[in-house]
């Protein structure tokens, strides 16, 4: 099929709005069972304790309820039973994006991958439903001894480095979603840097869901060494399909003595995903890990980064922007332990809520009686365009001891109509207002972001706002 | 049909209520008109209904900018058509710069794929803030936020140099303004006068006017003009104030 007609087929209103003809050579199938798990480890050639490591989590998995107590009811909405859990076109990756195939190659080229591969990137992996399709990385990176695979290659040339860590930071059990994700999990990336090696550009994952009623569940585990530096940055989308699609990915950050991580997402799911994600990290001494969050799209996202302090001085920080459109719910927030003394975290949440769209900030700052000079500092802001949205603020901080410094700010804010007319006098159509809004809204956050990553995110806000009027 | 900015027999509500009731006015382009009247009359309404505010419902006549029907169009189109509404209680945009603001606004009149010429847009606005007095900082400065309210007025004549419209409504620029900020922002709509542009300067006092010299002078009362003349109009109701013209209404009534 030519790519004009494949571009015909598809109806596209927003930049990754788009997918090719479903042609796998594996497919486990609908439904979940240990023979789902059997395929995809013979498929992926595991060993046994991968295997047995799967189905234990599988029986995790069954017998935890949903979290609906607390948190959303649309989670019930969730068909397990209708999901298929793992797609792949039996690609190996390939370090050069012309043995990719053709399909997958153009999906990522429309979403501009290799040209900002080009452009600004130390490294690229890129998935494609359940597997990576392209890996690679600057050589100088390599002769550094960095390494920069996807998670099945991790597994497999890597076992040493790769299971001291894996499932240490996020337990299986940790929620139903981790113990889904250690089931059935695939792709995803593995880093590991050397001590002392400070990796200058920043190394980049994208996320990919061409197939409907589809279950993508990347798994990521990054380590650095002691004194190391890295900066990681993913981005994902999916076609608007009818049916709804599960994102369920684990994160693992280890930044050992004196070692920073700065984790950035920028992600831009259709409003029909699930993104059901855990993220944690854990911060040796004088280490510090960094989570830029941005959660823009998708039906309902669940996403609390949270950085565990167990060396002294260490440091944790969760930057997150959340926009919830009409029919979309983004639930995020933070996670700071203190686990040691002189540990300081910063928490800073700026959610946008238009129309319908709704967001909620739950955030989780413990600091234990036996530590000393702890700090914390957090703060929420809400955003408000038009009366019908909703924004909650859950903040639980629990310090004891009183040699402690912990400061929780919060505010709302609203668009007034009133505003978006002034601005439309001086002849901004609607949503260029709104979106001016929403980037006056971010704008002090956005500048800490990388340059490129910037753009994208008010690219990607144009998008949204331009959606959200009729 | 020479160019104006024509309102015939306009008549509109809020919430039900009747505000402005059959009022008729024409300002011709190069012309400066005056529109006083007591509070309440239907003043800044007639402003909003001109720029399009959504709260307004226009129950009857016509407005029409050089033959165009004002009233068709949506708020942001009037903007981009050539009509502008400095507004008497100009709003804030937190975490918008000021060059940004101008710069969207700019970037709107522009067609579809082009780029707005930065190096030229800071040099020209600039030249107008030496203009108007302001200081550099205000570009970097979220729009008007913070900002006194003089600066803010200065803010709105800055838009409207940058926006160089065909009509300009003035919505009681003078409130809230010391005489050395009035004569600011007095010479700054002085210096915008010109054949291809028509004003309509919105004022409760006489002062504005003796530093923006109407060519006419429209009485607004209980949504209607009631009388119209020269500038000497606007020293009678100065110096006798309202009640006269209240009381010819009544009589004629």
């Amino acid at each position: 099929m030519s790519e004009a007609a494949t571009l015909e087929a598809v109806t596209i209103d927003s930049e990754g709005d788009f997918s090719y003809p479903e042609e796998y050579a594996h497919d486990a199938g609908v439904g979940l069972s240990e023979e789902t798990i059997d395929y995809i480890s013979n498929v992926k050639g595991e060993a046994d304790w991968i295997r047995e490591f799967r189905k234990k989590a599988l029986k995790t998995f069954e017998s935890k309820p949903n979290p609906t107590h607390w948190a959303s009811k649309d989670l019930d909405n969730i068909k397990f039973e209708n999901i298929r859990y793992y797609l792949s076109k039996g690609q190996k990756p390939t370090r050069s994006w012309d043995e990719v195939p053709d399909d997958v190659k153009q999906t990522f080229e429309r979403l501009g991958i290799p040209e900002k591969e080009r452009k600004f990137l130390a490294g690229v992996e890129a998935q494609f439903d359940s597997e990576a399709a392209y890996s690679n990385i600057k050589v100088e990176l390599e002769k550094d001894g960095v390494i920069f695979v996807n998670s099945t290659e991790g597994l497999r040339e890597h076992p040493e480095l790769f299971r001291k860590w894996f499932g240490k930071v996020i337990p299986t059990g940790d929620n139903k979603y981790s113990a889904l994700n250690s089931a059935v999990f695939s792709g995803g990336s593995f880093i590991y840097v050397p001590p002392g090696v400070k990796v200058t550009h920043p190394l980049q994952a994208y996320f990919r869901i061409n197939a409907e009623n589809f279950g993508q569940f990347e798994r990521t585990l990054i380590i650095v060494d002691e004194g190391a530096e890295v900066t990681y940055m993913e981005g994902c989308t999916a076609p608007k399909f009818e049916t709804a699609t599960l994102h369920s990915a684990v994160v693992e950050l280890v930044a050992m003595d004196n070692a920073k991580i700065q984790y950035i997402t920028v992600q831009n799911w259709s409003n029909n995903v699930f993104n059901l994600v855990t993220k944690r990290g854990i911060a040796h001494e004088n280490a510090e890990i960094r989570w830029i969050d941005c959660n823009i799209g998708s039906r309902l996202t669940m996403k609390y980064p949270g950085v565990i302090m167990k060396g002294r001085k260490a440091r944790g920080e969760v930057i997150s922007i959340a926009l919830a459109n009409d029919g979309q719910h983004q639930d995020t927030g933070a996670k700071m332990v203190h686990a040691a003394d002189e540990t300081t975290s910063n928490v800073v949440s700026k959610s946008i809520s238009v129309g319908q769209g709704r967001s909620t900030y739950r955030g989780l700052v413990h600091i234990p009686k036996h530590l000393k000079g702890c700090k914390n500092n957090t703060e929420c802001d809400a955003l408000l365009i038009n009366s019908n949205s909703r924004t909650d603020t859950y903040p639980a901080i629990s310090v004891r001891g009183n040699q402690h410094a912990t400061q929780h700010e919060a505010s709302v804010s609203q668009v007034s109509e009133d505003q978006i007319f002034y601005m439309q006098q001086r002849g901004l159509s609607e949503a260029e207002a709104m979106s001016l809004s929403v980037n006056g809204f971010v704008n002090d956050l956005v500048r800490e972001f990388p340059m490129e990553y910037s753009v994208e995110l008010k690219r990607l806000i144009d998008l949204e706002m331009e959606g959200s009027v009729g | 049909m020479s160019e104006s900015l024509k309102i015939d027999d306009l008549k509109a509500t809020v919430e039900g209520h009747e505000i402005i009731k059959g009022l008729s006015l024409t300002v011709p382009k190069g012309e400066v008109h005056a529109i006083m009247g007591p509070n309440g009359s239907g003043k800044s309404t007639l402003a909003k209904i001109l720029a399009g505010h959504e709260d307004y419902e226009v129950t009857g006549g016509s407005v029409t900018m050089d033959g165009d029907d004002l009233l068709e169009m949506d708020v942001d189109d009037r903007s981009r058509a050539g009509f502008f509404l400095a507004f008497q209680y100009p709003l804030e945009i937190p975490g918008v710069s000021n060059a940004n603001f101008l710069r969207a606004a700019r970037q709107a009149r522009l067609p579809k794929g082009e780029e707005i010429d930065a190096v030229a847009f800071y040099k020209e606005m600039y030249a107008k803030m030496d203009e108007l007095g302001m200081d550099r900082k205000f570009t970097g400065r979220s729009v008007n936020e913070g900002f006194s309210g003089g600066e803010k007025k200065r803010n709105e004549i800055l838009q409207m140099m940058m926006l160089d419209p065909r009509y300009a409504v003035l919505d009681e620029t003078d409130s809230g303004l010391d005489i050395d900020a009035l004569k600011v922002v007095a010479k700054g709509v002085n210096a915008m006068r010109s054949p291809e542009r028509g004003f309509l300067v919105i004022t409760h006092y006489q002062r504005l006017l003796d530093y923006i010299v109407p060519d006419v002078v429209h009485v607004l009362f209980d949504g209607r003009i009631v009388k119209t003349g020269d500038k000497d109009l606007a020293l009678k109701l100065e110096a006798e104030g309202y009640d006269w013209v209240k009381d010819e209404v009544l009589a004629s009534a």
